[in-house]
């Protein structure tokens, strides 16, 4: 199978400090890949060894099975959308498009077919005559993409391109953004800190954290198997219930919560009896006041803080009966709940099979900065 | 992070040579040379080899040394007043004034800052002399009864030096005020800060750096002028710039010219320096 | 006090008149020259004896206009000549400087960056003089080695243009490294991941972007060596630059061609530096 990128033990190493440790990957021709991580985990670092700015320590970086250590980043057949976006404020769009065409020596009349062309895909066909400065936040983000997509690379790397546009255009340019790649087919290494960016439009994300690769994986994946606390916890919104194991035979465990209920676990082959284990249950994997009070349940007493309306996305706030802990259950608006009040007590409960439980970790989600 | 990152446009040698020769040949061995000529020779032909006469000979004569005392006493008087009239103007164009006539004001600060030493010295010069413009005006109004000759003296020159370098004064110095918060002020104000006290306490020492380096430029500058002491001076007001151009131009002595101009340049490193000293600030810092 | 606080009558009222003297200081001696460039006597004063442009464009016999005044149109000749040159050489240095110390690291740095500035501190005089002599033993020196006279290193052309340079370069390395340090670095490498080379990365991003700073800094480069006194005296050969000329002019007293010369400048300079204003390029001191 030809891989459109093979990442092979990357490690990049600034004096003492190893930014990038031991990564390999490999990218599909044509696919969305997501590189997904809390600030300072060596995303970028990562991006600009495979554009050729930094020189890696050790490892390898393979374009089509080619290796290309000793390619210097003008002769790579990648291109890079920066954090800053970069677009030469010097020049108009067209001028910005073009720069890449023009050095290579093409006609005038091509480039003038090119770029209009891509000026079309990205729906900006009048934006050619523009200084960079008119543009809006979202145009100037289509222009960096177009600016690369005009040279036809085989690799598109995109460093938090969404980074500096506010909430709703945000929302906005990630489904653009899918459509896009869908529509030009090129391969998409795109890197970011929020997870629902790259649960929208990714086909397969790379969790990233302290400079190593956590699981790599399809969105579904991640979300319902995650291999590690990490990713438990940085992937969706999950609820964490800190529990001590008791062995149960047969290889099975139960979780001790504070308030003394016990809880069956899925069986994985990692778990031991003791202290210090995190069960991680999703909000949408609660369900309030079960009706099916079937024996496989597991149930919960507790008691409404809050309710949090967000429309489709409304939660509960609820506090276990005999803790101060918080667990956000997802409240669905079939006004079925209507009723609940705070100060109520409900019965939270859900399918052991949906919970998973880790070693605790304290994972630092984000930089102090 | 350089040895991270590969290069771009690291054409270092490309830069550092074209630099590297000009300092060396343009700046640093010109006085090098000036120094061993200094301490060569006493001017007589053939005369070569370490000798001192050079430098006993400014010392052994009042004049040498009297001018040269003068012109540093000059130089400092200059920049003390020049920097007293720079104040109040900088402090009305960027903090009074209203903000579109600021701008305009700033235009026509700086076009006489463009036009040569040498014209307007020569401006005041047609306005200032006995037959000159004011002269004319005076006695035509009946002020004067006959035409007094205003020019060639001590008060002129020093008026003509403040005229000449005052720009360099008055551009940093509304280059810092601009900088001042209108806040700070405003706060000392309603904390019953008084006039003076708010001079003293918030604009100065924010202004400091800019005054600094208006003070290192006007003083170099005064220094080493030749043409308003030439020219708006008297006779008997030599500059010590004078002295190094007779020696060298009229006397043909290049040896007693480089003592001479040695001396000047130890002397505008050195007060410069104390200034620098003396407000806490570097050069590096200054020049910008 | 300031603007946004009330201030007394008198206090506003005493400043503006402190700011109307200052600027009718400032302008006074050049008006008059301006004005009496127009004025139909032989002597640059009052009387006013009526209104001509004789001092532009007279051709004898009794008045010569600036148009017809060989000695200072060879020296308005020979000035030009200087300030091109040294605008060449200098914003090239200048240039050069810039990017060797905003974009690059090496021992010694600050020591030569100190050398660089050390020229806007040392007087014009000591320029002029220390170039003059290193030349001459320079001459000397090859002279007796070779016995070949080097005219370049003789007073003239070539030594003006050095000893100007050596201090214009700095001032335009300054307005240089401004504008540098604003510069956004990822441009350059956006152009390279774009294909550029290092050359055109340099040429079409960093140049072009530092275009504005260049054209000021060479735009003062020409006018400070214009009008440059201090350094060129003691360089000057048998060829006088136009203040050298004027200065002696000035001394043993003259028509009002002067005048004519003052007016063409003082004009030409004000455009320029209006020109240069609006530009958005402060002059460094
Ligand atoms: N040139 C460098 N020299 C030394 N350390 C560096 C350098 N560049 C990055 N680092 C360090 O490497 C780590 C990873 O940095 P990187 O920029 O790759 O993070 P990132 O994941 O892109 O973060 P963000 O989401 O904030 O952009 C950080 O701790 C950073 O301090
Ligand atoms: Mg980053």
């Amino acid at each position: 199978m030809q891989y459109a990128l093979s990442v092979r033990n990357l490690t990049k190493k600034f004096s003492a400090f190893t930014a990038v440790d031991n990564v390999s990957f490999d990218v599909e021709d044509g696919k969305f890949f997501s590189i997904l991580g809390p600030s300072g985990c060596g995303k970028t670092t990562l991006l600009r060894m495979i554009a050729g700015f930094y020189t890696q320590t050790d490892g390898q970086i393979l374009f089509g099975g080619q290796d290309m250590t000793n390619v210097a980043p003008n002769k790579r057949p990648v291109n890079l959308v920066f954090q800053s976006l970069a677009l030469f404020p010097m020049m108009n769009v067209f001028e910005n498009i073009a720069f890449g065409l023009r050095r290579r020596g093409e006609k005038g009349a091509a480039i003038s077919r090119k770029v209009n062309d891509v000026l079309e895909r990205v729906s900006l066909p009048d934006a050619g005559a523009k200084q960079v400065h008119q543009l809006s936040g979202g145009q100037k983000q289509r222009i960096a993409i177009a600016r690369c997509l005009v040279l036809e690379p085989r690799v598109l790397l995109l460093d938090e391109p969404l980074g500096a546009l506010d909430a709703k255009l945000r929302e906005h340019m990630k489904v653009e953004l899918k459509k896009l790649q869908a529509q030009v087919g090129t391969t998409f290494i795109y890197i970011t800190h929020d997870q629902s960016e790259a649960m929208v439009m990714s086909d397969q994300v790379a969790v990233m954290n302290a400079g190593r690769f956590e699981q790599v994986g399809t969105p579904q994946d991640l979300y319902h198997g995650p291999s590690s606390s990490f990713v438990a916890q940085f992937v969706g919104s999950n609820n964490k219930l800190r529990v001590s194991l008791r062995a149960a035979g047969r290889g099975k465990y139960v979780a001790k919560y504070a308030n003394g209920l016990q809880y069956p676990v899925p069986e994985t082959d990692y778990l031991e009896a003791g202290d210090g284990w995190d069960l991680f249950v999703r909000p949408e994997a609660m369900i309030i006041n079960p009706s099916v009070q079937a024996g496989d349940f597991n149930l919960m007493p507790a008691t409404v803080k809050s309710i949090l309306f967000d429309g489709g996305n409304s939660r509960l706030l609820v506090s276990p009966r005999g803790t101060d802990d918080e667990l956000v259950v997802a409240l669905p608006q079939n006004r079925q709940y209507d009723a609940i009040r705070a100060g109520d007590d409900v019965t939270i409960g859900w399918d052991p099979t949906k919970s998973v439980c880790y070693k605790s970790v304290d994972w630092k989600l984000y930089d102090e900065e | 992070m350089k040895s991270d990152t590969r290069r771009l446009g690291s054409a270092f040698l490309l830069f550092f040579i074209p630099v590297i020769l000009w300092l060396l040949l343009l700046v640093v061995l010109p006085h090098l040379e000036l120094l061993r000529l200094s301490f060569t020779g006493n001017g007589r032909p053939g005369e070569v080899g370490f000798s001192l006469d050079n430098y006993m000979a400014f010392f052994k004569e009042p004049i040498y040394w009297l001018t040269f005392v003068r012109t540093a006493m000059y130089a400092i008087l200059v920049t003390v007043l020049v920097t007293a009239i720079a104040l109040p103007v900088s402090f009305y164009i960027t903090k009074l004034v209203k903000v579109r006539a600021a701008g305009f004001l700033m235009v026509l600060l700086l076009v006489p800052f463009w036009v040569s030493e040498l014209i307007r010295v020569y401006g005041w010069i047609i306005l200032l002399r006995e037959s000159g413009v004011l002269n004319r005006l005076l006695v035509s109004i009946g002020l004067f009864t006959e035409p007094v000759e205003m020019l060639y003296n001590d008060i002129t020159m020093v008026m003509g030096l403040v005229y000449t370098s005052m720009l360099f004064m008055v551009i940093p110095v509304i280059g810092v005020m601009e900088d001042l918060d209108d806040s700070l002020i405003e706060a000392a104000h309603d904390l019953g800060a008084s006039r003076l006290a708010i001079w003293r306490t918030i604009i100065i020492p924010h202004c400091t750096p800019g005054i600094v380096s208006g003070g290192i430029i006007v003083f170099m500058l005064v220094l080493g002028s030749y043409l308003t002491p030439n020219l708006m001076g008297g006779k008997n007001s030599l500059w010590f710039t004078e002295q190094i151009y007779n020696q060298i131009i009229l006397y043909f002595n290049w040896n007693q010219g480089a003592a001479f101009g040695f001396l000047l340049l130890v002397l505008s490193s050195l007060i410069i320096w104390v200034l620098l000293k003396l407000t806490g600030q570097n050069l590096k810092e200054v020049v910008k | 006090m300031i603007r946004s606080l009330r201030n007394s009558k008198p206090y506003i009222t005493g400043f503006r008149l402190f700011i109307i003297a200052y600027f009718v200081f400032l302008f006074a001696p050049l008006v008059i020259t301006m004005i009496l460039a127009f004025n139909d006597s032989m002597y640059p004063s009052l009387p006013w004896e009526g209104f001509t442009l004789d001092w532009f464009f007279g051709n004898g016999p009794k008045k010569y206009g600036i148009f017809h005044d060989q000695a200072n149109l060879r020296a308005i000749g020979t000035s030009f000549r200087v300030a091109v040159a040294v605008t060449i050489l200098s914003t090239f240095l200048g240039t050069c400087a810039a990017f060797l110390f905003e974009q690059h690291d090496f021992r010694f740095k600050n020591a030569l960056y100190f050398l660089m500035i050390a020229p806007l501190v040392i007087p014009g005089v000591i320029l002029g003089i220390s170039i003059l002599m290193f030349a001459n033993s320079i001459g000397l020196t090859l002279e007796a080695l070779t016995g070949l006279y080097v005219e370049f290193l003789g007073p003239g052309f070539w030594l003006i243009v050095l000893g100007q340079s050596s201090f214009i370069s700095t001032i335009v390395a300054l307005v240089v490294i401004a504008r540098l340090r604003k510069f956004d670095r990822t441009l350059e490498e956006a152009a390279y991941n774009l294909g550029a080379s290092q050359g055109q990365v340099l040429w079409y991003i960093t140049l072009r972007y530092l275009r504005p700073a260049i054209i000021g800094g060479a735009a003062m480069a020409f006018l400070m060596s214009f009008e440059n006194f201090n350094t060129t005296i003691f360089l000057v050969g048998s060829q006088a630059t136009l203040p050298i000329n004027l200065y002696l002019q000035v001394r043993d007293g003259s028509t009002p061609v002067i005048n004519a010369i003052s007016f063409l400048l003082i004009t030409g300079v004000s455009i320029l530096a209006v020109l240069n204003l609006s530009k958005g390029n402060k002059p460094v001191a």
